[in-house]
């Protein structure tokens, strides 16, 4: 059951929703079908020669003759099946490749423990950065140029696309397409320390119309907060260490090292896919963010209750 | 026959008690340092109340560091995450890899405000005369007293137990776990600066 349930949903290799994951998983049925098959042939074969008895007198002079014919029977077989399965496995691998000229291309920087996501800007508008939740056009070739920052880690978007490995000082190419809206979950797959199995990433596919409004609302600075709390937070926000590694775009807080903040409270989920969104969660986040996900690289903040609530307002204001 | 049962006997003990230190040393490192990644907050908060001499050199660390084991000096994790605070927060900028440059280096033996670790984590909270900026609305006390034990350790005069993790650019300059610092300032820091007199 557990192992059926696990086969479907928003994160399953055998529930494919995109162009490179649907060859993927052609060949892995393909192989599949193929070896059971000749499983099942050998498993016949020797069954038969474990109850066929030996016959009284049955090698002729020609026995050996047809012996060496049956043997090189199977061996030719054998060199056609690989060789198929062989160049099914490169057609897979070129289907997979990112062609020259995707529309969108997208840089994703791992590091311990989210992702980091740059949507580059043209001349027409400016680029912006998001953390933990990528959105994609329905239909379109997406190309995700993935960078490490720290150690070796690897994006996988299982209803999407395959594995491609994370590596510091280079620049690794992944396809990324979906033929269905919706949202697909990825993680990290190469153990990358304490925290990598709550090192989460959400692909947001939708209609192309779609994702040009949320584009246009992530080019555009934070929202100034219009609730008192959540303007007491933002002037708490500045003048805590908060604001030394988030950025908040329109205000002073500039760091550099944290997940980008200013759209913050629109994203479905906080920490790399740890925790929903809401404003208990981010007050429980900030209150306490070593018990939440121990090892992660957001100190505990000293703040007042009242400092808390404020701060918690002003980050779900952020939408 | 006996002869071979007895080195087989012989081996196995070998095995078993090669397993055993194995086993022990693990235990033991882990009894050494179990890894604290965080403080309660009165803890934390009493790591701001050292006492500092009134000329900001050397003073007093408060009580509880003392009597949490000096985690920031020779703790693996904590120098590691030093380590990472002295690239995120553009220490190199000023102080290059160690070595210095518009700022004063670490690795030369000498240290304007002693070396220790209550200056250190003074002279990161507070900043100092001639360019070291605060940065105690950037960093929390924790991570300052974290910072401060990497920084101490670029440039010890005594080799410490732990070492934070290795770099993975180029080495520039001697690592923080290299052998004895002292060899590196027996060439004496006289001729580096001798405004300063004869000896650190």
């Amino acid at each position: 059951m557990a192992v059926a349930s696990a086969c479907s949903g928003k994160q399953s290799a055998l529930d494919p929703h995109g162009g490179p994951a649907i060859h993927v998983e052609h060949l892995i049925i393909g192989i599949v079908a193929v070896c059971t098959v000749i499983w099942i042939v050998v498993i016949v074969v020797l069954g038969l020669a474990l109850l066929r008895s030996r016959r009284a007198g049955a090698e002729d002079a020609n026995s050996e003759g047809r012996l060496t014919t049956v043997v090189f029977a199977a061996v030719a077989a054998s060199v056609v099946i690989i060789a198929g399965l062989t160049i099914a496995s490169f057609y897979t691998t070129r289907n997979i490749g990112v062609p020259g000229s995707a529309a969108l291309t997208i840089t994703v920087r791992g590091q311990q423990w989210w992702w980091q996501v740059f949507y580059a800007g043209s001349d027409a508008s400016r680029g912006f950065q998001t953390a933990n939740e990528i959105h994609i056009p329905v239909g379109t070739d997406v190309q995700v140029r993935l960078e490490g920052v720290d150690v070796i880690h690897s994006f996988w978007v299982p209803s999407l696309a395959g594995k491609q490995d994370v590596v510091p000082g280079r620049s690794n190419s992944l396809l990324l397409r979906a033929e269905k809206p919706g949202a697909y979950r990825g993680q990290c797959a190469e153990f990358c320390g304490l925290q990598h199995s709550h090192m989460a990433v959400l692909v947001i596919a939708e209609a192309p119309a779609d994702f040009e409004r949320w584009a246009a609302s992530q080019r555009g600075d934070a929202l100034t907060p219009a609730d008192p709390d959540a303007a007491a937070g933002q002037v708490a926000f500045l003048a805590k260490p908060c604001s030394a590694c988030h950025t908040v775009r329109g205000t002073a807080a500039k760091g550099t090292t944290g997940p980008d903040l200013t759209h913050i409270g629109g994203r479905q989920t906080i920490a790399a896919g740890l925790l929903e969104t809401t404003r208990g969660s981010l007050a429980a986040w900030i209150a306490d963010p070593q018990t939440l996900k121990p090892g992660n690289n957001m100190p505990m903040v000293p703040l007042t209750s009242v400092e808390l609530q404020n701060i918690s307002a002003y980050m779900e204001s952020l939408k | 026959m006996t002869e071979r049962v007895f080195s087989i006997a012989k081996s196995v003990l070998a095995v078993a008690v090669l397993l055993s230190l194995a086993s022990a040393g693990g235990v033991l490192g882990y009894l050494r340092q179990p890894r604290e990644l965080r403080f309660e907050p009165p803890v934390a908060a009493d790591l701001d109340w050292f006492r500092l001499m009134s000329n900001g050199i050397g003073g007093t660390p408060p009580e509880s560091y003392f009597a949490l084991g000096k985690p920031y000096e020779a703790d693996a994790y904590n120098l590691s995450q030093g380590k990472r605070l002295y690239a995120w927060f553009g220490c190199g900028t000023c102080h290059g890899d160690g070595r210095g440059g518009v700022g004063p280096s670490f690795l030369d033996g000498w240290w304007l405000y002693g070396p220790e670790m209550v200056s250190i984590v003074a002279s990161i909270r507070d900043g100092r005369p001639h360019g070291m900026p605060a940065f105690r609305d950037r960093l929390t006390i924790e991570q300052i007293w974290q910072l401060a034990g990497y920084v101490q350790t670029i440039g010890s005069y005594s080799p410490k137990v732990a070492a934070p993790s290795r770099n993975d650019d180029k080495q520039t300059r001697p690592a923080e776990n290299r052998g004895p610092a002292i060899i590196l300032f027996d060439e004496g820091p006289v001729g580096v600066h001798p405004d300063q007199g004869p000896s650190p």
